[in-house]
């Protein structure tokens, strides 16, 4: 048998619940609407919304999709690993190691401040363009090592700040009790750290996803690339909106559980 | 539209050349004034030093020509910019026409409008002399085993799958400048331009760049003709058509094409 108080707050939400609805489906019919009563809205679904170019595009698309998937899986075990390290460096306080923690300084400032497309270009042309031999000159190799340096650089940060954030009293407390500067890294202070960031690190990583579109401006022929031969050939922009889809079937979920992440670490 | 191009022709052969055209008078996009587009930047040999308005280059030179059947002195034609998305992007235009080597397709045509052919393209392999060195012939067998380049934005990615269908996947570019930096970097053997801009890419900006071999233009399988652009069901189209027209029978346009465009005679026909 409910409460009174129980019985309320259900009325309470059955309420709230009837708004969201009405307040929601009426925004999506007056979308429905009066969109198509835009006196453009023919051109625009002819040249965005076509489903025959969508039906012929679309499996295309899909294949080409496999290798921004290939490069982002190739891409992201590197980058979490120089990023440790990157982030290691900047964090060591011996003297002797500060020209590393200079090197790992000037690495971050220099591939966080520049933008990810220009990177990719300056190396992915110029490295091979010294006269490296095929294979070492591939485009694969060079776009996926500039994205590596920028994510890198910037996941770097957001494990520094994770480090940051774990009380100075923890490692003093761990090196009272007689652990090595190295164990009271790997055994106190990092596993704290990492968990505290991974959902800034997954933001980042949804990030990525996205870039990795950016190496066809090298060559690669990837999803973004073969939406715009597709719009190039068919003068209609439909294939983009296909490959729109494409994307957001994967990063929607990822945010999804960037935020669940987000959600459950505020419960702690 | 079909009945309204005899008169337009009648129209504009009886008119004295520079003379408001009864054909255009009220179709442009400013009473009385031309608007043509090009791209940005415009390349040579269509235009010179990226200056249109100068009339030195083919289409530059083409342009005016159009212009001055249509009945717009020089000093009534304004020149615009347009990239090639712009061009075919639906809605208004801030162009009467466009030109910058837009091939001619049927899928194109379904968006926007195109005049008359003006210009039909042999599609020439651009390479470098190591390439050559290292036993690339023109023939089509040798040509399938080279890795490719070119222009995502261009027919040249169709035509190459159509006409040689290398082995392995090409690589796409946004522009000219990137497929010849690919080519430089060693990344591409080859690369698919339609003659004219080959023939310049070369000599000018390829270091060791070398003509491999040409698909003539008056080839029957998948022909490049460009055409200049217009916005879709355009008024102006039977004016524009016209005037090229013109321009065709009393061999104009194969003077203007003679003085701009280079004759590549030397250039190798790939059977």
């Amino acid at each position: 048998m409910p409460t009174r108080r129980e019985l309320y707050d259900r009325a309470q939400r059955r309420r709230a619940n009837l708004i969201a609805t009405l307040s929601t489906g009426a925004v999506l019919l007056a979308l429905v609407l009066l969109v198509p009563r835009a006196p453009g809205w023919e051109a625009v679904q002819r040249a965005f919304f076509n489903a025959e170019i969508f039906a012929r595009t679309f499996p295309g698309l899909l294949q080409a999709f496999v290798l921004d998937v290939a490069i982002f899986a190739w891409c992201a075990p590197l980058i979490a690993v120089l990023s440790l390290a990157l982030a290691i460096a900047r964090d060591l306080r011996a003297p002797a190691f500060t020209p590393l923690r200079l090197a790992a300084t000037a690495f971050i400032d220099v591939f966080r401040g520049l933008p990810v497309i220009l990177v990719i270009y300056l190396v992915g042309f110029g490295i091979p363009g010294l006269g490296l031999p095929r294979p070492w000159n591939s485009p694969y190799l060079w776009g996926s090592l500039s994205l590596i340096l920028v994510y890198a650089a910037y996941t770097a940060e957001v494990i520094r700040s994770g480090i940051d954030s774990i009380h100075t009293s923890q490692r003093a407390a761990a090196l009272s009790l007689g652990l090595s500067e190295a164990d009271t890294m790997r055994y106190v202070i990092l596993p704290q750290a990492i968990r505290r960031v991974i959902p800034a690190n997954m933001n980042l990583f949804i990030a990525l996803q996205k870039d990795v579109a950016l190496l066809s401006f090298i060559g690669p022929v990837e999803i973004f690339r073969q939406a715009g031969v597709y719009k190039s050939l068919m003068a209609n922009f439909t294939p983009y909106v296909g490959a729109a889809l494409i994307f957001l079937v994967i990063t929607i979920p990822a945010t999804r559980y960037a935020d669940y992440l987000m959600a459950r670490r505020k419960h702690d | 539209m079909k009945p309204l191009l005899p008169i337009a022709l009648a129209l504009t052969l009886a008119t004295p050349a520079f003379a408001q055209n009864e054909c255009a008078a009220g179709k442009t996009l400013h009473e009385g004034r031309l608007t043509i587009a090009t791209g940005n930047p415009a390349f040579y040999p269509w235009v010179l030093d990226d200056k249109p308005q100068s009339g030195q280059g083919f289409e530059a030179a083409v342009a005016y020509a159009v212009a001055a059947k249509m009945g717009f002195e020089p000093d009534t034609v304004d020149w615009t910019r347009s990239s090639f998305d712009q061009a075919i992007q639906p809605g208004e235009k801030d162009f009467d026409f466009n030109l910058q080597q837009f091939s001619i397709t049927p899928e194109r045509e379904e968006v926007v409008d195109f005049s008359i052919p003006y210009y039909s393209s042999a599609m020439a392999v651009l390479t470098t002399k190591s390439v050559v060195d290292g036993g690339a012939t023109p023939t089509l067998d040798s040509l399938k085993g080279l890795i490719w380049g070119a222009d995502a934005n261009t027919t040249a990615v169709k035509m190459l799958a159509d006409l040689i269908a290398p082995e392995a996947g090409p690589m796409l570019y946004n522009d000219n400048v990137d497929v010849t930096a690919a080519m430089q970097a060693g990344q591409i053997d080859a690369a698919l331009f339609d003659l004219p801009t080959a023939l310049y890419l070369s000599a000018v900006v390829v270091p060791d760049g070398a003509i491999l071999g040409q698909f003539p233009a008056d080839r029957t399988e998948t022909p490049d003709q460009f055409g200049l652009l217009m916005v879709n069901d355009s008024p102006l189209k039977p004016c524009v058509d016209a005037a090229l027209q013109e321009l065709i029978d009393a061999g104009t346009l194969a003077a203007i094409e003679k003085e701009w465009l280079e004759e590549a005679t030397g250039v190798p026909v790939i059977e």
